[in-house]
């Protein structure tokens, strides 16, 4: 794998990237940040005089997605945090992605522009209304060449439909609704009605002194429309069937790793937690990450995971540090690659792993600017655990943990990754015929 | 296109009324539509939030636009873009001829509405301006759009038709997005018939490869339409080709395709003969209603009493009838609701010499279960249409074996099952007298009337009226005034306003001898209570009760009262005085307006509070025209002088920042100690637009 492209870079609280998603087609990548904005990077069109700038992403266009607010009824701070990101399947030259806070989803449509109108009847110039009296003939505005222009707005906004924090959103694949997944609920909501939704799962106890789970992550089966999974912080997968009732509250299957008693301590359930579910391509597997792992399931078997990697399992003496700074409770998302068998999710100090599924091999790069210079290719670390070192190796007590990888992305169909390093975004791609997974 | 049809839980974790942050592109405004044609303008206007009543001031010209040059290209496009506009601005106005000279006159009037037209449709769109609206991605300008070419089609001659028109259909249906063949499914209808039979086989081709579109959306309008084209069609190929296409349709992977294949069944099986119908459609059908996905039995639940008609006395016997059975018997609740709703329905469809015993039979035993169902939307939806059956099954039925359902769905937990019973009580009057029911029917309003959710306690109040002439003037003295004027001091206020209408609903009735006898006292008692509200309470009672008394009573018994009012220590009573004198003004004579009434406002004028001030000068005036009117009754035309008062309404300029919701007069002058009144009205702010 080698760096395209190193992306961002300002030192800024609200430039920490909280999400990052591919398009459907792999095309456009948009990045949401805990300032509220969205940025959406396009993939340059390949150039036959520079084999290299083939797959180059640059800035497409930015715009506020969310802005912050203040739930005066609640006395609560709604933050202008991007959440999540989701691309609706292309319908028309325009792309449209939906975008969520905490409470606030939106769908944008992002068009592009190279022709302006001009010759209003009734508003000048720059756009104000003419005096009434002053229009005496009439005229057909013509349209007007002009420089590219990407505009993007807002089609509908879908307030209100959450009391919890919007962990998940998900499109469905009949095209014409989506969920969103907060604490305690799924809604599910058609993409064109903004003033209803339907809730689909409550898990609220009627006592909230009961609440031993919450929901963590949901999404729809990739074809199946009446499909969807969520996961839950004590690290269940429940698979729901919307056909066999309007309320999913019950579940269809109920995917659960049977808890080794010899492993038991107090941070168990904590760390047993899913932080990401994401079908596979073909909608036959499913993908958790936990605190120290990454699991793949099989939709037909319920009793266990039918592959299991360790991410970081040296950490597993340091729960309790981890535990004091709070780092126990990071979310980290994982991810598939276009043809479902290599999987990728992030780790500490900028590292991130690849397992291959087939060859059973993993690796650990590092995203980092000293590291990686454009068109490099990355070198494995190691994180080295007791007494052999390496040189170039990492001891587990070097490594930062203030510089986590969170949230990644894989291209649909090709070897180019996504990987967001707090206010960082770095894209790799694979080498031509490059040997790596 | 149809949204999912059909959940009604809406989420449970909404609270309140629903506030939206930026004008919903998709349900405010009738302007915003004019905004859609043109892409792109949208987004400028949000940005700079500039306002948009761009037409709102002049609204009224718009009717200018419809009707003129229908069938060519602009007028068309104008047509899909004002035509719902005119749905609700202007119902009917389309119909007065107005063509765009009828504004001339006036030069620039005239020009506007055109103007505004050509800014929106602008030249890009004026070329084929339906073509290119159809294929826009708001289903709502699509269909609009699909909904003109549809009128434009049939201004075309067969020719025509053919050289512009179905060129464009197989435009759109082999478009690259999926926005254009959506939009192509709605028009092959409207050129099937006049078409040359080459020329028809191509569309019937076109339709059909729609049909398996791989995008859902294309196969879901597709559907949708298959109905509607079915009856253009010969009936050959409806057999050979249409019915292929909706076995196809209703086995989609997609459940929101299968359940709009059960709409196409319907028209479908308009078509055909009974044998077909038993051997082409019958066995889709039947799956439909067994299907896995519980929205495609919901569909087939729902659309019922078409598929019945459609069906035939004979498969709906045979076949139906089971498959009723087991809707109503559906694991899911939202289809047993919807099942539930169809009984009476069915009922009436069926063969008259039969229907009793196929209900009593067939239906009932699932109906008896249904009473005690453990979902109460099932309960609910029962209880709104059990009551017709009565009708069906006559007195001795419906004493045997509907009145103990009637009775247990009375005492039912749920309000909403208890409110749809004694909504529906005139159904089983007729049949049975309401008698019958008296006895468990009076502990179930008494239930009600005291529920702790005040939405219940209104939809209760408005039944009052029709129950107090079905169950007569002495049982209702005896059982139901005292809680009738128990709403009157209730702490709620849309309470006590819709206790002081039934009051006056039920002078109407039971006549003013009665008024004076019952009501009137008591009302007037609470003139002297502590609390002012419901001093107030007394006068919206004098508002609403004066007329129905008449001049007698208002003079004698309720005037002095609110003459007596005029010195309450609390402004909002005070000016109440002013309001009611002013409502009641009519009713009284010279003498008593001469006499008592300018006096008190006179004084009530030089009110050290500007409200009272204002309210009684409003009323001196009307007064004073009314005295005058009285003195030369000549020019008296039966028209009252009082404008209708209205407490919503507030003629004054407000004051920036004040309420203008209803009764800003509480936050102004309400009693600070007196919370319920602060409470009730952040209540009635706050859900003024759901029930719940």
């Amino acid at each position: 794998m080698s760096i395209t492209k190193t992306l961002l870079g300002r030192r800024d609280l609200a430039d920490i990237i909280s999400t990052v998603e591919f398009n459907h087609t792999g095309e456009l990548l948009a990045t949401g940040d805990k300032g509220g904005r969205v940025v959406i990077f396009q993939r340059e069109p390949e150039s036959k005089n520079a084999p290299h700038s083939q797959g180059e992403y640059d800035v497409y266009s930015t715009f506020q997605s969310h802005e912050p607010e203040f739930d005066y009824l609640k006395s609560l701070e709604i933050e202008e945090k991007i959440n999540k990101i989701k691309w609706l399947p292309q319908q028309n030259a325009a792309h449209s992605l939906l975008s969520t806070n905490d409470k606030t989803i939106k769908l944008w449509k992002i068009t592009e522009r190279d022709k302006r109108p001009e010759g209003y009847n009734l508003k000048d110039e720059e756009g104000k209304l003419k005096d009434l009296s002053t229009v005496t003939s009439l005229q057909v505005p013509v349209l007007k060449p002009m420089d590219l222009m990407v505009e993007v707005s807002p089609r509908r906004i879908f307030a209100n439909g959450h009391t919890y924090h919007i962990n998940s959103i998900s499109v469905n694949s009949d095209c014409e609704t989506y969920m969103s997944a907060d604490d305690l609920r799924i809604n599910l909501w058609h993409l064109a009605i903004t003033d209803r939704s339907f809730n689909i799962v409550d898990i609220k106890p009627a006592n909230m002194e009961d609440l031993t789970e919450v929901i963590t992550a949901s999404e729809f089966h990739p074809h199946h429309c009446n499909l969807f999974v969520y996961s839950s912080s004590k690290g269940s997968l429940r698979l729901c069937d919307m056909r066999a009732a309007a309320l999913c509250d019950k579940h269809s299957k109920l995917f659960e790793e049977p808890e080794d008693p010899s492993n038991r301590s107090f941070f168990s359930e904590i760390i047993s937690s899913v932080s990401d579910v994401k079908f596979s391509h073909s909608g036959r597997y499913m993908l958790t990450r936990d605190y120290l792992t990454v699991k793949v399931w099989d939709l037909n078997m319920e009793a266990r995971p039918i592959e299991t990697y360790q991410v970081h399992d040296y950490l597993r003496s340091k729960l309790c540090s981890l535990y004091e700074n709070d780092c126990i409770f990071d979310k980290f998302e994982c991810a598939w690659n276009g043809s479902d068998s290599v999987i990728m999710t992030g780790a500490y100090n900028n590292f991130f792993r690849m397992f291959d599924r087939n060859t059973k091999r993993d690796v650990t790069l590092e995203a980092s600017r000293e590291s990686s210079k454009p068109r490099a290719v990355l070198k494995p670390r190691r994180v080295c655990v007791g007494g052999k070192r390496r040189r170039d190796d990492i001891s587990v007590d070097s490594l930062d943990f203030t510089k986590k990888i969170l949230h990644t992305a894989w291209h649909p169909a090709e070897n180019i990754i996504a990987i967001a390093a707090t206010n960082n975004l770095y894209i790799f791609q694979d080498k031509v015929n490059s040997d790596m997974h | 296109m149809n949204p999912c049809p059909c959940f009604f839980r809406l989420g449970k974790g909404r609270r309140g009324s629903i506030r939206f942050l930026s004008p919903p592109v998709f349900l405010s405004s009738d302007l915003q539509l004019l905004q859609w044609g043109s892409e792109g303008s949208l987004n400028h206007r949000d940005r700079n939030s500039t306002p948009q009543p761009l037409l709102n001031p002049r609204g009224g010209l718009l009717p200018c636009c419809p009707g003129a040059g229908r069938g060519r290209g602009l007028g068309a496009g104008r047509e899909a873009v004002t035509s719902s506009r005119r749905r609700k601005n202007m119902a009917g106005a389309s119909g007065l001829g107005t063509g765009p000279g009828a504004a001339g006159g006036d030069g620039d009037d005239s020009l506007y509405p055109i103007a505004v037209l050509i800014d929106e449709l602008r030249n890009e769109d004026v070329q084929p301006p339906l073509e290119n609206l159809a294929t826009v991605e708001e289903t709502v300008v699509r269909d609009k759009a699909v909904e003109s070419l549809r009128q434009i089609s049939q201004e075309h001659t067969p020719v025509a038709l053919e050289a512009y028109f179905v060129p464009l259909v197989k435009r759109l249906a082999s478009g690259d997005w999926f926005t254009s063949r959506t939009s192509a499914c709605g028009l092959f209808s409207v050129c099937y018939p006049r078409a040359s039979n080459a020329v028809k086989a191509e569309i019937r081709q076109q339709f059909r490869s729609l049909c398996s579109d791989d995008t859902p959306m294309v196969r879901r309008a597709a559907a949708s339409k298959l109905g509607e084209f079915a009856k253009v069609l010969e009936l050959d190929s409806v057999k050979s080709e249409i019915v292929p296409l909706f076995t196809n349709l209703a086995s989609d992977e997609q459940d929101s395709v299968r359940l709009l294949a059960v709409e196409a069944c319907v028209s479908i099986a308009q078509l055909l003969s009974q044998d077909d119908l038993e051997t082409l459609v019958m066995p889709t059908l039947r799956q439909a209603a067994e299907d896995k996905s519980w929205r495609v039995r919901y569909m087939v639940a729902d659309k019922f009493s078409e598929l019945q008609k459609a069906m035939g006395p004979k498969i709906t016997l045979n076949d139906l009838i089971p498959a009723f059975q087991n809707l109503l018997k559906d694991c899911e609740a939202e289809v047993r609701a919807a099942a539930a709703h169809k009984v009476k329905e069915l009922g009436e469809n069926l063969p008259i010499e039969d229907r009793e015993t196929i209900i009593m039979n067939q239906i009932l035993p699932y109906i008896k279960e249904l009473v005690s169902d453990t979902n109460q939307h099932v309960k609910s939806a029962l209880a709104s249409v059990i009551m017709g059956l009565s009708t069906i099954l006559g007195k001795e039925n419906t004493i045997e074996h509907l009145l103990p359902l009637f009775l247990a769905q009375l005492k039912d937990e749920c309000p909403e099952v208890r409110l749809n019973i004694i909504s529906n009580l005139d159904c089983v009057n007729e049949v049975i007298g309401i008698r019958q029911l008296s006895q468990s029917l009076l502990p179930a309003i008494v239930e009600l009337a005291e529920d702790a959710k005040w939405r219940v306690r209104l939809a209760i109040i408005e039944y009052m009226p029709l129950l107090a002439g079905q169950l007569g003037v002495e049982f209702f003295d005896e059982k139901l005034n005292s809680l009738c004027m128990a709403w009157l001091v209730d702490h709620v206020y849309a309470i006590r306003e819709a206790a002081t209408n039934n009051l006056m609903k039920l002078v109407q009735k039971f006549g003013t001898e009665w008024a004076q006898n019952t009501i009137v006292p008591k009302v007037l008692v609470m003139a002297n209570d502590p609390n002012y509200l419901h001093r107030m309470t007394t006068l919206f009672c004098i508002n609403a009760l004066s007329e129905a008394c008449g001049q007698e009573i208002t003079t004698k018994q309720m005037l002095p009262i609110v003459l007596k009012m005029a010195g309450d220590q609390v402004a909002n009573v005070r000016f109440n005085v002013a309001k009611s004198l002013q409502k009641i003004g009519p009713i009284l004579d010279t003498n008593a307006l001469q006499g008592e009434v300018k006096p008190v406002l006179q004084k009530l004028g030089q009110d050290e509070d500007m409200d009272v001030k204002y309210f009684a000068q409003e009323a001196i005036s009307v007064v004073a025209q009314r005295l005058r009117k009285l003195d030369f009754p000549v020019k008296d035309s039966g028209e009252p002088s009082v404008p209708r008062a209205d407490k919503n309404h507030f003629p004054r300029p407000r004051v920036p920042g004040e309420d203008t919701g209803k009764g800003p007069v509480y936050p102004l002058h309400g009693d600070t100690r007196d919370t319920l009144a602060q409470l009730e009205i952040a209540e009635l702010v706050h859900f003024s637009q759901s029930r719940d």
